[in-house]
């Protein structure tokens, strides 16, 4: 079953991390992801940019823009992970080997209904 | 690496410092007070929280042990006797501290990180006092990183920060929730500010730019943590692209000798895609609110740099309509000197030329007005008046990389020293133009 890993963090703590820092986070992150890779078993991976620069529709009639993330939360949505996983136990064994690699914050782990993986982006 | 590591409580510390410090200082109203609170609070966690993990709020957390420090020292100073060691106190705060924090700042946060931001822009104080003094209050940056940032002695910048902070000590900081009036006019001196912070790194030359880019990097932080706290300000949005559309070329900007490399010159395959991403869609979003002003205008430019992958296909002819937009909105001879720049490449030099003349006076003293003319100079073949406009760049040069690329313009002249005329559209004559 596919499970998406969701990332939480405070965007103001990981904005505040040394390039170093935030450097080596991506390099233990990226051997988790090479493991997973090789077992065929990792979807779409994605780093988010920070909210400041989304925007949220409200489907208000008429649809409403407004500036900045859906929610106001002392965590963001900061990125994503697609990964085949056998059960809710072996999602949260990725879910916490992720979490060693990146320390701080939350992962929602949650099971994927409809998965089309388009396919033509790089 | 964990969580319990020294430098990740330290950036733990860093990222909850504005919060912390703004709410401590609305609290005491005085601005030492307020820090050496913080300072005792980050002082217990780094004892605390390596062994019980961090606390889920780091700035609640700081906050409440700040203030009950804070509270305990003034009744132990008059009571005259010491009280117990409270460090109980201080661990069962974990419950409680989310809820209580809660009812403490959650409607005050904003106006007090820009209450912190504004003390740091007084009127009174000048751009390196107020520069000095944000990145010590409001950054958390020691006064050594500081010193070394603006290539200063430690002790001449501790005496820098210590005179700023005796001015705001007498000036009326206002306390109060502001109105919405005072609000954006605070929001506008915190831009400018920290415009100031971003450009005292950025203007850095060769040899000083590494030393100099965490004041750059700072900027952004600061841009991105005010555009959070007003999400719908576009010249936020536009200040923010900003620095960040003009640091993503940071890695090319410099030849490995400490040379200035102009944006044409440059190897666009340097400039960061990740920032520049970030830049455009902030503009992106900035444009929709059609309430244009000079930050946004100004990334709007860097934008258009950003976005033409080779320099021959940059929109000079949109540059040139938003300096011009740039010149109603925020008139100055700089503006109108980069405006000609862009007007040359559209127009051609003679036009250029013409432009830049009505400010001789006011830009006698301007490096760039020379280098500029120079360049247009050289462009309509009039070698010998080139060679005047750049001997006097050279005489105002702020920095050997200013001066060296000046002397790359005479090398070529003299290299060139038959006069050719030169056509619309062939611009090597034209580098002196933008030094960015």
């Amino acid at each position: 079953m596919l499970y998406a890993i969701l990332c939480y963090h405070d965007e103001d703590f990981v904005g505040s991390w040394s390039k170093e820092q935030d450097e080596a986070v991506m390099k233990k992150l990226a051997v988790v992801q090479d493991k997973l890779t090789s077992q065929g078993r990792l979807g779409p991976v994605a780093r988010l940019l920070p909210t400041t620069a989304a925007a949220t529709l409200r489907k208000e009639d008429p649809p409403l823009v407004i500036d900045g993330p859906y929610a106001e939360t002392k965590e963001q949505l900061l990125g994503f992970y697609i990964v085949d996983c056998k059960n809710l136990d072996d999602a949260l064994d990725v879910a916490r080997e992720l979490g060693s690699a990146n320390p701080g914050g939350a992962y929602e782990v949650r099971p994927v209904g409809v998965f089309r993986p388009g396919g033509n982006l790089t | 690496m964990s969580e319990t590591d020294a430098a990740w409580i330290e950036t733990a510390l860093t990222s909850a410092r504005p919060q912390a410090v703004g709410a401590l200082l609305r609290y005491f109203r005085d601005l030492d007070t307020a820090e050496e609170a913080f300072q005792n609070a980050s002082l217990r966690a780094l004892k605390t929280w390596p062994q019980n993990g961090p606390p889920r709020d780091p700035a609640a957390w700081l906050i409440m042990v700040g203030r009950n420090v804070a509270i305990d020292e003034v009744r132990r100073s008059r009571k005259q006797q010491p009280l117990p060691e409270d460090d109980q106190a201080i661990s069962d705060l974990d419950d409680a501290e989310g809820a209580l924090a809660e009812r403490l700042d959650g409607s005050h946060y904003r106006d007090d990180i820009l209450r912190l931001m504004f003390i740091c822009c007084h009127p009174e104080l000048p751009a390196t006092q107020q520069i000095a003094l944000a990145l010590r209050i409001v950054s958390g940056l020691t006064v050594k990183q500081i010193a070394r940032a603006f290539l200063v002695s430690e002790a001449a910048m501790e005496q820098r920060i210590t005179r700023a902070k005796a001015r705001i000590a007498d000036a009326d900081v206002p306390f109060e929730a502001p109105g919405a009036i005072e609000r954006s006019e605070r929001l506008a001196g915190v831009a400018a500010m920290i415009y100031l912070i971003f450009n005292e790194g950025y203007s850095a030359s060769g040899d000083t730019a590494a030393i100099r880019k965490p004041l750059c990097e700072e900027a952004i932080r600061l841009a991105r943590l005010l555009l959070r706290l007003f999400q719908s300000e576009p010249e936020i949005m536009g200040l923010t692209a900003l620095l960040l559309l003009q640091h993503a070329r940071s890695e090319a900007r410099f030849a490995p000798d400490g040379s200035l490399i102009l944006l044409e010159d440059q190897d666009r395959s340097r400039w960061s895609r990740n920032m520049i991403a970030e830049g455009l869609a902030l503009i992106d979003k900035a444009m929709r609110h059609r309430r244009t002003g000079p930050y946004q205008i100004q990334a709007a430019i860097a934008a258009l740099h950003a976005r033409a992958a080779t320099p021959e296909e940059t929109d000079w002819a949109q540059i040139d309509l938003l300096y011009g937009a740039l010149e109603l909105a925020q008139p100055s001879p700089v503006v109108t000197l980069n405006r000609a720049v862009a007007a040359s490449k559209v127009r051609g030099p003679e036009a250029a030329l013409a432009m830049i003349e009505p400010l001789a006076p006011k830009l006698a003293n301007y490096f760039h007005f020379y280098g500029v003319r120079g360049a247009f100079l050289m462009q309509l073949g009039r070698n010998d008046e080139a060679r005047v406009a750049f001997d006097r760049a050279i005489a105002l040069a702020n920095t050997s990389a200013e001066a060296a690329h000046i002397r790359m313009h005479i090398d070529r002249l003299i290299r060139d020293s038959q006069p050719k005329e030169k056509g619309k559209g062939e611009n090597k004559g034209n580098k002196g133009a933008k030094a960015r």
